[in-house]
């Protein structure tokens, strides 16, 4: 019986927070039908502000995963000075409000910047464009990965790695063969974890972008230009779709975990 | 394929794990570093193996200088107390690993690899995952995978240390045929001195970062050159300044020359054996071991004084270590 009140706990609160939300968002969104809902997202605007989406997106998880990756190894694989400060900046995203990360940004690139002059005299627009916006999203995801991979790497411990070397491979053939096939489910758990955060990120990139309508406006600024135009459809409807991916991202998280775990 | 180990030292922080250690290793031969936990034997391990490398020092394979070059191209094999399978290969993958990794031809791959599990007695579990096998499958399949690329020299970690005790002597008559049929020079490292006397034919005894001694068991046990080869391998007695073995005790109830007074604190019987534990008059435990025959015309009962006489005892010069 108490398993149930538990389950029964764990579930009501779910619904209340989680799933209530959303069955909202996609009521509302085909509140009067699929054809307002449709409209909205074939909008040229939002085409663009989807597509921008998933081109930070494709940018920013390859080298988070990358950096990932290679961040973990070198805190539980090696020993050097300033191990501890390393360990600790890679979590500094997670604590750190987006909105802050994108006015550090536009701290160092504006007018008036470190780099902003000599970006200028150069003809780079980095502020207001896509590498601005690509640099927030790396910054705000950058953690996840490496996460995920260092609990895991060192639970498994070197031994297989020294027992590879013995046996003839060298760094590279270790990595492929032995270490990347051990950490395997938690890069995919990370990678999943990051791709999440990239297609919500709102705060930094919102301080960045500029917002330019069709031209740098992501989804979830999209969706807050909608609201703010007052077409609650189109809000309704694009805020739908990235529910959708945050659902898909959820499931296959949860395919994924049970084997990390067995 | 001989080893020289020639003055190697390494310390871990303020831990100085060898101090100034050299070993020569017959090509061919199967040599047991043994000594008790902290002893600096699986560092020197390490460092022959080049997973390690020596603050000073250097080590030799067949001849050449091996001290800088890294541990994949020193041909040698290593087996890991904990197997070090690869939990994500089948065992037939495992063993053909080194293979692999040399780009060896296929068809070459595939016999090397059937006739090491076929050596090993795991034919039946070439596509099985470590984790579906026992820790002596486990520790077996370690070997061959070790042994499939030729190494010139095979080391061993503690290779039975995390198996129980029935695996463990199966293994252990297992690696000595093993030797004798692939001949190649084997160095493993053990604390269990019944271990290495049962299957190495020399031993080198580590204490404290240093070799205490090199010999043949026989020779470590008849002749040991400091107390603490005295004591580590085999059984050992003090009786005031000397060292005995508790075989060559003998229990009287009249004093004797060299005879010292003890009080009997337990006998008990092994089959044959019989073994007698007493605490000398100034305090020391000292054990007695004799026949069943010899204690019962004795006729010695629990809290009797008897005295204790030494039929061959030795006394070390320099007490080389700390008790």
């Amino acid at each position: 019986m108490r398993r149930y009140s538990l389950r029964g706990v764990a579930l009501v609160y779910l619904a209340s927070i989680l799933v209530g939300p959303l069955l909202i968002v996609f009521w509302r969104t085909f509140q009067h039908g699929v054809g307002p809902a449709w409209d909205a997202l074939s909008a040229p605007d939002t085409i663009h502000a989807f597509k921008l989406t998933l081109i930070i997106t494709a940018i920013a998880v390859p080298l988070n995963t990358a950096f990932g990756i290679l961040c973990a190894l070198t805190v539980v694989r090696r020993d050097f000075p300033g191990k501890g400060v390393l360990n600790a900046f890679v979590d500094l995203p997670l604590a750190l409000s987006p909105v802050v990360v994108g006015l550090a940004l536009f701290l160092l690139y504006g007018r008036a910047g470190w780099f902003g002059p000599w970006m200028t005299r150069h003809g780079i627009q980095f502020l207001f464009a896509l590498p601005a916006m690509v640099a927030a999203t790396i910054f705000v995801s950058l953690p996840f990965v490496a996460r995920e991979v260092v609990p895991t790497l060192r639970e498994i411990g070197d031994e297989q790695e020294q027992a590879a070397r013995t046996l003839g491979a060298g760094s590279w053939q270790t990595f492929w063969r032995i270490t990347l096939p051990s950490i395997r489910a938690a890069v995919m758990y990370g990678v999943i974890l990051t791709t999440a955060r990239c297609l919500g990120e709102y705060g930094a990139v919102a301080v960045v972008s500029g917002r330019i309508q069709g031209v740098t406006e992501t989804a979830t600024l999209r969706v807050q230009e909608r609201y703010e135009s007052f077409d609650l459809a189109g809000a309704y409807a694009i805020s739908m779709v990235l529910a959708l991916v945050a659902v898909l991202v959820l499931l296959t998280t949860n395919l994924l975990k049970p084997k990390e775990v067995a | 394929m001989s080893i020289e180990v020639r003055s190697v030292s390494k310390r871990f922080g303020e831990f100085t794990a060898l101090h100034d250690v050299s070993l020569h290793v017959e090509g061919g031969s199967l040599t047991a570093l043994l000594g008790p936990s902290g002893s600096g034997k699986s560092t020197l391990l390490r460092i022959i193996a080049g997973l390690e490398a020596p603050d000073a020092g250097d080590v030799f394979i067949s001849g050449a200088l091996a001290t800088s070059v890294k541990p994949q191209k020193r041909n040698v094999g290593f087996v890991f107390q904990h197997y070090a399978a690869f939990k994500h290969m089948t065992v037939r993958d495992n063993v053909a690993f080194g293979l692999k990794v040399r780009k060896r031809p296929k068809d070459e791959i595939r016999d090397r690899v059937e006739r090491l599990l076929n050596l090993v007695q795991l034919e039946a579990f070439g596509d099985r995952y470590p984790s579906q096998l026992s820790g002596g499958q486990r520790q077996r399949m370690a070997l061959a995978r070790a042994l499939a690329p030729e190494p010139q020299v095979l080391l061993l970690d503690e290779p039975f240390g995390a198996l129980d005790a029935r695996v463990r002597a199966e293994l252990r008559e297992w690696l000595r045929r093993l030797h004798e049929e692939v001949h190649v020079t084997t160095i493993f490292v053990t604390h269990d001195q019944a271990e290495a006397m049962d299957v190495a034919s020399q031993i080198a005894v580590l204490n404290g970062g240093r070799i205490e001694q090199v010999g043949s068991p026989d020779e470590l046990y008849d002749e040991p050159q400091t107390e603490f080869v005295m004591r580590f391998v085999g059984e050992a007695n003090r009786i005031g300044a000397r060292w005995v073995r508790p075989h060559d005790l003998e229990i009287a109830h009249d004093p004797a020359a060299g005879a010292v007074e003890a009080t009997i604190e337990r006998i008990s019987r092994l089959g044959f054996e019989a073994r007698v534990e007493l605490v000398a008059a100034d305090g020391e435990p000292v054990v007695v071991q004799t026949t069943r025959d010899m204690l019962d015309d004795l006729d010695v009962r629990r809290g009797q004084v008897v005295w204790v006489s030494p039929a061959r005892e030795r006394v070390f010069a320099e007490s080389s270590s700390s008790t």
